[in-house]
């Protein structure tokens, strides 16, 4: 069986600096796979070349055997690979609703239809109804995604990435920024939404990392010193010159 | 099902509306400046299936207007000329197709981009057309225009759109349909994607849409329904011209649509009536209109960015609760505004007597000492004379202060309203 996501020697550049260099590595079908590292080691770079944002200045990336190397970000996305974002990334003048529906639209296929009305599309209105009781938000669809509060802002952030059912969903540091409490919660959330897909997730929180993840690869100076399961990682004396080390255990 | 009746109700009124407005407004001058407002009404909305809906800033929107009014007069020679069995109702189609196709002509080439580079894009393809427009005799028929006679069409019923009021339930008719069509557009599918691209086209495409393309569809359709309103502007005044492609024209429609606000439907609409209204009335009043109408842009940007519509839906929080109370409550605010009203009346007195005062001694002097104010023989002033000039700084000043003393009594019925909106809310 083909690993659900394959990078095969990434490399990229922005000039003469190189953020990611020379990383390979396997994301099998239906893990949780976390990606830690410290600040700079090129994890949401990795994410955005993964996504389509940013094309790889060399290497190739492979999505359940197929190459999507050069693909635009929403070719990737109907390919059923979604991703949030670090600093949340909504439509902020919209409501919670239409975000999430937004983020249905696509996967029901009604693409670009201009003759339907929306609200009378009863799979988009259920799918849409589904997700925000999922991220608990039911009680707020109204609300201006805007005026929401952050860890709410974050929630959405979830909701509007697996809205479209992508079985390949890439979290950048989804509870960064949550206090002890929401970010408990965000876990619950995102332990719940993964169910039955291959989740990707870079985090900060080594609480969050060694609870959730099935496993770990260690991100430093834009190369891969090591993938492997929580205990192992943990074992490993590279990662902890490397990063736990420097970093101190938390 | 009540919200169906709802919003079929709100389409049978405005039909009512449109069939009666000319027996509530019978002159010949008012007939005409309703046809006016009614190719305006599809333009301006059409503009803000960009603006609005798309977050596009296009500043040569009147290249798909003026365009179609060409293709326009062109097609209805060539009925004429050759008998062909169309009449004159569904000529615009051809205005529609027209404005559909350099839609997608130039919208192919423009929509690449968006935000900043998408404006000026749309400013140069404005400059190429209007330049062309002078080079291009056989199409755009040089300085007089490409002139046509809309009664020497295929006549339906024995109507042959001579006389004006014909023209104008022509125009209603079409008015109606666009509006419809683009309200209906904004509740699709697409149209939703139209909003999350203006507020975050990248966000977009990691929910699987191509914001590109988005804004392409938009751009196309934008043109289709400027297409039709220059159509009918063609039709309207049996010519069309270079200045139809102008940036007078395309900066029109933007006024129109910020005046009125473009975040609610019926903002454009709003700016439409308002900016065709002033635009025809506002010359009888004074030579120098275009600097009020300006005055009254900046204004509008600057205290109610949310335009005619913005203001108006402010209002929406506090209709609720007993109708009764609710009129209550709406009365006292408008009880408070007048208040405030008068000294700002005041205050543009006194700013507009010396604004003309200066722009007659500077401009006019050759006519004498006598300035006929607002163009009233009435108010005649002598603008040689110190009394004028001191009671025109005096109203400014004293009205500026004067509606500084009002404000808080405006500011504390607006907190009352709300206060009581909320308490019978719940």
């Amino acid at each position: 069986m083909n690993p659900a996501v394959e990078l095969k020697n990434i490399e990229k550049r922005f000039g003469k600096t190189e953020i990611i260099r020379g990383v390979s590595l396997d994301v099998r079908a239906g893990e949780r796979h976390a990606v830690i590292g410290p600040n700079g080691a090129g994890k949401s770079t990795l994410f955005n070349l993964v996504s389509g944002r940013l094309v790889p200045s060399a290497g190739s990336i492979l999505l359940r055997g197929e190459n999507i190397t050069g693909l635009r970000p929403f070719e990737i996305n109907r390919r059923g690979l979604s991703r949030s974002f670090q600093v949340t990334n909504i439509f902020p003048r919209l409501s919670v609703w239409e975000n999430v529906r937004c983020a249905v639209l696509w996967s029901k296929g009604y693409k670009y239809s201009f003759w339907r009305n929306v609200d009378k599309l009863e799979d988009v209105r259920a799918r849409t109804q589904e997700i925000l009781d999922q991220i608990n938000m039911a009680d707020r669809a109204e609300i201006p995604a805007g005026v929401l509060t952050y860890a709410e802002q974050r929630a959405l952030e979830i909701g509007i990435t697996i809205a479209g059912g992508a079985d390949i969903i890439l979290l950048d540091e989804p509870t960064a920024g949550m206090s002890r409490s929401e970010t408990e919660r965000a876990v619950a959330l995102i332990r719940k939404v993964s169910e039955g897909r291959t989740l990707i997730i870079i985090e900060h929180d080594m609480g969050v990392v060694f609870d959730l993840a099935d496993r770990i690869s260690v991100l430093v100076y834009g190369q891969i010193i090591a993938t492997d399961e929580p205990p192992k990682i943990k074992a490993n004396q590279k990662v902890q010159e490397a990063y736990l080390g420097a970093a101190g255990h938390d | 099902m009540s919200g169906t009746i709802r919003s079929y109700g709100v389409w049978i009124l405005a039909a009512v509306l449109l069939l009666i407005l000319p027996y509530i407004f019978p002159a010949g001058a008012s007939i005409t400046t309703m046809c006016l407002i009614g190719i305006m009404i599809i333009f301006a909305l059409s503009y803000n299936m960009l603006l609005g809906q798309t977050g596009m800033l296009s500043f040569g929107h009147a290249v798909y207007y003026g365009l179609a009014a060409f293709v326009t007069a062109h097609t209805m020679n060539w009925v004429a000329k050759n008998g062909i069995a169309i009449p004159l109702p569904l000529i615009p189609v051809f205005g529609a197709i027209a404005g559909l196709f350099f839609g997608i002509l130039f919208g192919s080439v423009s929509t690449k981009r968006g935000g900043t580079a998408f404006a000026m894009i749309s400013l140069g393809l404005a400059e190429l057309v209007y330049s062309s427009s002078l080079i291009l005799r056989s199409f755009f028929g040089g300085e007089e225009g490409i002139s046509t006679d809309r009664t020497k069409l295929l006549r339906l019923f024995g109507y042959n759109f001579g006389p004006q009021i014909q023209v104008y339930y022509l125009i209603a008719a079409w008015c109606l349909l666009c509006v419809i069509l683009m309200y209906a557009i904004t509740r699709t599918p697409f149209g939703r994607m139209c909003n999350a691209v203006r507020e975050n086209p990248e966000r977009v495409e990691f929910v699987g849409y191509n914001p590109q393309f988005v804004r392409f569809i938009a751009f196309s359709l934008a043109g289709l329904f400027a297409g039709v309103a220059g159509s009918l502007a063609a039709i309207n005044i049996e010519l069309s011209q270079a200045s139809f492609v102008g940036a007078a024209q395309s900066g029109a429609v933007l006024l129109a649509a910020y005046i009125g606000g473009v975040a609610f439907f019926v903002g454009p609409i709003l700016g439409a009536i308002l900016v065709t209204l002033l635009s025809i009335k506002l010359s009888d009043f004074s030579e120098i209109w275009v600097l009020y109408f300006g005055i009254l842009f900046i204004t509008i940007i600057l205290f109610a960015p949310y335009g005619l519509s913005g203001l108006l839906m402010m209002h929406a929080q506090f209709w609720r609760g007993p109708i009764g109370s609710r009129i209550t409550r709406l009365l006292k605010l408008f009880g408070a505004y007048i208040v405030a009203l008068i000294p700002v009346l005041i205050m543009l007195a006194g700013a507009i007597l010396l604004i003309e005062m200066i722009h007659h001694v500077a401009q006019k002097s050759a006519e004498g000492a006598n300035m006929h104010f607002l163009r009233r023989n009435y108010l005649t002033v002598n603008t040689h004379t110190i009394l004028p000039w001191l009671g025109g700084l005096a109203a400014m000043i004293g009205g500026f202060f004067a509606f500084r003393f009002t404000w808080p009594t405006v500011a504390s019925a607006w907190h009352n309203a709300l206060v009581d909106a909320q308490r019978s809310g719940k």
